[in-house]
This record gives structure tokens, sequence and C-alpha cells, in this order.
């Protein structure tokens, strides 16, 4: 595996985001993440509601300010781009967003929509918008008669497949794709990312996939990044697979709480019951610490770092030797 | 039979959307709709909730719950009949909480919006009992928090906690989980049976999660193209019988196949 990994494309090192919050309190988000993603290949990120995972990708977009950190792509630190190359970044970089309904613009039609960026970059003519709008649309298995539509009469899905077209329509080098494809029913998203797939092939495009289907992160990418509490647990790549050799007890309290379609009657589902605490004060420990069941003294006094346990593979545990 | 869908057309404007559909469900049981995206899903449980959006309409056949033909409310009476007798809970329930107000303050006002006729101080002890039935720990401090500062799974508690306040009998979810972690999805979706099993409402929810879907039901029904295509027990997952179900079925990733990329 080690003699084809292709190049790094972006390397978020040490990023920190901390949201200041009512009453003067701080939110720590993002807690000194470092991760790679590397040409033509997806870099998945899973983790509990909250964890941090938008607000990361968030941050490296610019949507807003990192607390510190760097975000290198293409040999220079975009986290510190203004203005018109920030703007010809922006281009490279897409964002399919996890909430399609808020990203639009209500008084937009379809065909507007999808071509916008296309428009705004000067790629095409206005002339061109009603034939490139429909090339879009039937990309992405949506009827071509819905280009004068407007978003709000469309159902979640189609939105969602919307935004998926939008981000692609500029042939970024890197697609942040933030839960793109939870709206849809599961025949139409294996052709989405059966598309995506084919595109990345063909042009060598690098996904950073959010997503909570742990099953479709499993066939979609080539690493995977495990989150919990703003801090990454456990990275998997080097061809192995989260299934079988993820070794953080929180992937494996994720692994486990995945509801199958053949379940027995009578089976039961064990998810952890307790909450997560909270962003507002850190654990100084291991951050799974109050809901790990393997958890002793010195995870509760000492944050484990990430170990490289397998070539492109890192665990941050104490159990994990 | 609590609610008794038949031959349901629904339009949006002069297009018909949705035709033919039929559904029948008692108190205590959970229905699962499944299906392709656009199929009209959505559709059919905002129609019998009344609250088509835009230009959409009923157009042909007939919804009857608790024996009551609903196509012949008044606006009136489907104001009585919503949040009391039936009642619904979103994708992101965090969404529908206005972000700058504490929850206690949403909640209580939500109530009173409900049952005028409720002081403050009941409307605030119904907010606490019901928080703490759908087991969200401290409800006090919940009460008093930011949406923001809530999980994904507690904000979709406090949906529950709200959409379950009056004791409905029908409670209608439209893809709960799809936005939450799987933990926290399995925990949304035990607190919904639980929710069932003590107080014997009757659900209809929404979902791609054909494993949820499997998990929870006693009735599922699969839709494609404005119609239902399969409907039974668990056998419409186990021994499916239409193209498309088989279709759906054989689309869903399990952890551990073969990856997109090698295919
Ligand atoms: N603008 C903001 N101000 C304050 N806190 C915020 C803001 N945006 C996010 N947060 C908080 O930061 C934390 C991480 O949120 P984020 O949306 O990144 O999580 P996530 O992993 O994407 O969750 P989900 O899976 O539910 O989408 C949460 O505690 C959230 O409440
Ligand atoms: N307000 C509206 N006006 C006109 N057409 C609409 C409106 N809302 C939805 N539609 C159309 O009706 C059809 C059914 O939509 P609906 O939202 O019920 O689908 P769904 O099964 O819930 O899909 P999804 O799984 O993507 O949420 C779709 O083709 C959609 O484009
Ligand atoms: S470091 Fe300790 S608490 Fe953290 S995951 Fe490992 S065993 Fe559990
Ligand atoms: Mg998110
Ligand atoms: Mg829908």
């Amino acid at each position: 595996m080690t003699a084809n990994q292709p190049p790094v494309v972006l390397e978020i090192k040490n990023l920190t985001k901390k949201f200041a919050v009512d009453g003067g309190r701080v939110l720590t988000a993002c807690d000194n993440i470092s991760l790679k993603a590397y040409a033509g290949q997806t870099l998945g990120i899973i983790g509990e509601s909250g964890c941090g995972k938008s607000t990361l990708v968030r941050t490296v977009l610019q949507i807003h300010p990192a607390t510190s950190g760097e975000v290198i792509f293409e040999g220079q630190d975009i986290l510190k781009l203004r203005g018109e190359a920030a703007r010809q970044n922006r281009r490279k970089i897409q964002m399919v967003f996890q909430d399609p309904a808020a990203a639009f613009n209500p008084k937009m039609k379809v065909k507007e929509i999808v071509t916008e960026p296309l428009l705004n970059f000067g790629l095409i003519k206005k002339s061109e918008v009603d034939a490139r709008a429909a090339e879009l649309l039937q990309m992405v298995e949506l009827p071509v008669e819905f280009m004068d539509r407007y978003p709000h009469n469309m159902s979640g899905g189609q939105r969602q497949r919307l935004g998926i077209a939008r981000a692609l329509s500029l042939e970024p080098k890197i697609v942040v794709c933030d839960e793109a494809t939870s709206a849809l029913d599961v025949s139409v998203q294996e052709k989405i990312c059966e598309l995506l797939v084919r595109l990345q092939k063909e042009k060598g495009i690098t996904y950073l996939f959010i997503c909570h289907d742990i099953g479709l992160v499993d066939l979609m990418c080539h690493q995977v990044a495990v989150m919990y509490l703003g801090n990454v647990v456990e990275y998997i790549g080097g061809g192995r697979r989260i299934s079988t050799e993820g070794m953080h007890p929180y992937t494996k309290v994720l692994l486990k709480a995945v509801f199958k379609v053949d379940f027995k009657p009578g089976e039961r589902i064990e998810p952890l019951e307790s909450e997560v605490p909270s962003p507002l004060d850190l654990p100084q420990g291991c951050p799974f610490a109050s809901r790990c069941e393997f958890c002793t003294d010195i995870c509760r006094q000492q944050k484990p770092q990430l170990k490289e346990v397998a070539h492109g593979h890192l665990v941050a545990c104490h159990l994990v030797k | 039979m609590l609610l008794e869908v038949k031959d349901l057309n629904i339009s949006y404007g002069d297009k018909l959307t949705v035709s033919g559909v039929d559904l029948e469900l008692n108190t205590g049981e959970i229905m699962s709709i499944v299906g392709e995206s656009g199929s009209g899903k959505t559709t059919v449980i905002r129609a019998i909730m009344g609250c088509l959006p835009g230009r959409g309409h009923v157009s042909g056949g007939s919804i009857i719950f608790e024996g009551r033909d609903m196509l012949k409310n008044t606006p009136k009476e489907w104001r009585q009949l919503c949040g009391r007798e039936m009642s619904m809970i979103f994708q992101d329930s965090g969404n529908m909480i206005n972000p700058i107000r504490r929850i206690g303050e949403q909640f209580v006002n939500y109530i009173r919006t409900h049952a005028p006729e409720k002081t403050k101080a009941k409307a605030v002890e119904m907010a606490k009992d019901m928080l703490n039935k759908v087991r969200l720990p401290n409800p006090e401090s919940i009460m008093q928090s930011y949406p923001f500062e809530l999980s994904g799974g507690m904000r979709q508690r406090v949906g529950i906690a709200m959409a379950m306040v009056f004791r409905p009998k029908l409670l209608l979810a439209d893809e709960p989980t799809s936005a939450l972690d799987v933990t926290t999805q399995a925990q949304i979706i035990r607190q919904i049976v639980d929710i069932r099993n003590e107080f014997g409402v009757a659900v209809i929810l929404v979902t791609h999660n054909l494993g949820v879907a499997s998990y929870v039901s006693n009735k599922l029904v699969v839709m494609k193209n404005g119609r239902v295509v399969e409907s039974g027990k668990r056998e419409v997952i186990s021994d499916p019988q239409d193209a498309y179900t088989k279709e759906l079925l054989a689309a869903v990733p399990v952890v551990g196949e073969v990856k997109y990329y090698d295919r």
C-alpha cells in the first residue's frame, strides 16, 4: 500500500476552533486537529453529533476564522488568503452543505442555483444557463423539467442533489461533502456515490466525506478519521478497514450501534446510553473517559496522543500500545 | 382502527403527486414508510397532519382518524387536533427550535399556545415532567439551556418531549434520525419505542434507513413515484416481492463490502 500512496493535497495542521458563547464561556469545537487528505482519494470523517465535524470543514473553507492552526493546499496556508486569492481558491475547494434548505436563496430558480458558481467565475454565458443546468440536473438523476422550479417545491433528497450538482459544476480539486447524501434513498445514494467515484477517477478529485452512515463511509473512503468531542481519536488508512481493524473503544461502540437490515427479531441494539460531556469544559484526560468501559486512572489524568499502530493507522488510547 | 387512509390522492396545484395510497394503523403500532426520494413520503404524512405546503391539497380518497373524516375539518378543528391528538417531529428538531431562545421558554410557549388555559407554572411543570420522561438528565438545566448547548440527540429528545406533551394518539416522524450519528440514532429509536410502550401512541416513521425500519416496525410501506409498491409486516424486508423493494435492499451499504472504488 505504501508504494502507491498518492501525494497529499490538503494538510490540516493543529487546527483549533473555539467559539465564544453566552456568559463569557468558551466552547472548544475542534481541539488541535491534524489530518491529511490525498489526491484522488476520499477522507471520511465520522463521529457523534456535535463532535466538531462541520466546524472543522467550515473552518478549512474559511466560513469562520480558525482560532489557531494551518491548512496547507497547493503549498500555501489557505487560511491566510484574502480577497481575490481567497476567491480563486474557493473555486478549487467546494462544499456540499449539510442543510441544503438553508444554503440556497429561496428566490432563485433551480437553474440559477446550479449555474450560479459558473456565472460568477465567468465560465459560461447567460445564454448557456439552460443547457448547462440540464446537464447538471441529469448528472444527479434529477428530471430536467425541475430547472424552472424553486427549491422549496422539491423534496429533501431532491434539494440535496441540487447541492451536489452545484458543487461539482466548477470541477473543483476538493469537494467537501457534509452529510451530502443523508436525505437520499439508498438506491439514489448508491448512484450518486458511483458518480462521485467515477468523477474522482476521471478528474482526480479529493473528497472530504462527512457521513453518519458507517457502512457508506466504509465503502466510499480510503481513509477514515473518527472524531470525538473535538478530537481525532482514530485515523485508519493504509488499506485497513474500520470494520475489521478499528481499534479505538469509541470506534467499536459506533460499529455496534449500526442497525442491520437482517437483524433477527428480538435482537437488541446496545447504544451508549450516557451523554457526551459538554464542549464547554473539556476533560483534561481522554475525551472518551466518561463513557469508556475500559477507563482507568491514567485515562482521566493524561490525554492519550495519536500513535501509529500500523502504517497509516493511528489510535489515541492508553490501552493501545 | 386509529387511522385509515384510503385511496388517497394528493396534488400540488394540478399536478397529481401521490395516488392510490392505502394505510391502516392501530393504536400502539409503529409503521415505517421507506422509498424513493421524491416519491411522496413527506407529502403523505403532511396530508395526515393537515399541513400540506404551498398549493398542496388532497384531491381524492379519504383520511379517517378515530372515526372522524379528517378532510371535513375546518382550520379551527385542525388547530385543535395538531399537537394534541397528533403531532410531528422533524429531521432536526433543533432547527425548529429558535436558536436564540432558551429551551424552557420555547417549551412553555408551545404548551400555552396549544393550551391557553394552562398557567405558566403548570406549563413549566408539564415541560419538566416530559423532559424527564424522555430521559433527559437534569430537566432543570435543560430548560435553562440554549439549543446550541445541547447535542443533536438531546435536541431531538426535546423535540420528542414537545411532541408528546399532550399525549397525542399519533406521532408522525419525518426522518427523525437522518441528521444523527449511529449511537444517537439508536438512542432516539429506542426512545420512540419506549414512548410507544409507555403511552400507547401509534407512530408513522419516515426513514431511509432500512435497518431502522426493519428493527422498529410492526408494518412497513415502500413507496415509489407517488404510489405504494409494497406493504406488509417484516416480510417486506425479509422476503421482498416487488422489484423496487429488492433494488433498495440491494443498495444498502454494508460495512465490510467491496469498496465503491474497487467495483
Ligand atoms: N456558531 C457557533 N457558535 C457556538 N457554538 C457552535 C457554533 N457552531 C457550532 N457550535 C458548537 O460546536 C460543536 C460542534 O458542532 P458541529 O456542528 O461542528 O458538530 P458536528 O460534528 O458537525 O455535528 P452533527 O453531526 O450534528 O452535524 C457543537 O457543540 C456546537 O453546538
Ligand atoms: N411545495 C411543493 N410544491 C410542488 N411540488 C412539491 C412540493 N413539495 C414537494 N413537491 C414534489 O412532490 C414530490 C414528493 O415530494 P416529497 O417531499 O413528499 O417526497 P419524499 O418522498 O418525502 O422525498 P425525500 O425522501 O427526498 O424527502 C416530489 O417530486 C417533489 O418535488
Ligand atoms: S484512553 Fe482510556 S478512556 Fe480513553 S479510550 Fe482508551 S481506554 Fe478508554
Ligand atoms: Mg455537522
Ligand atoms: Mg421527505
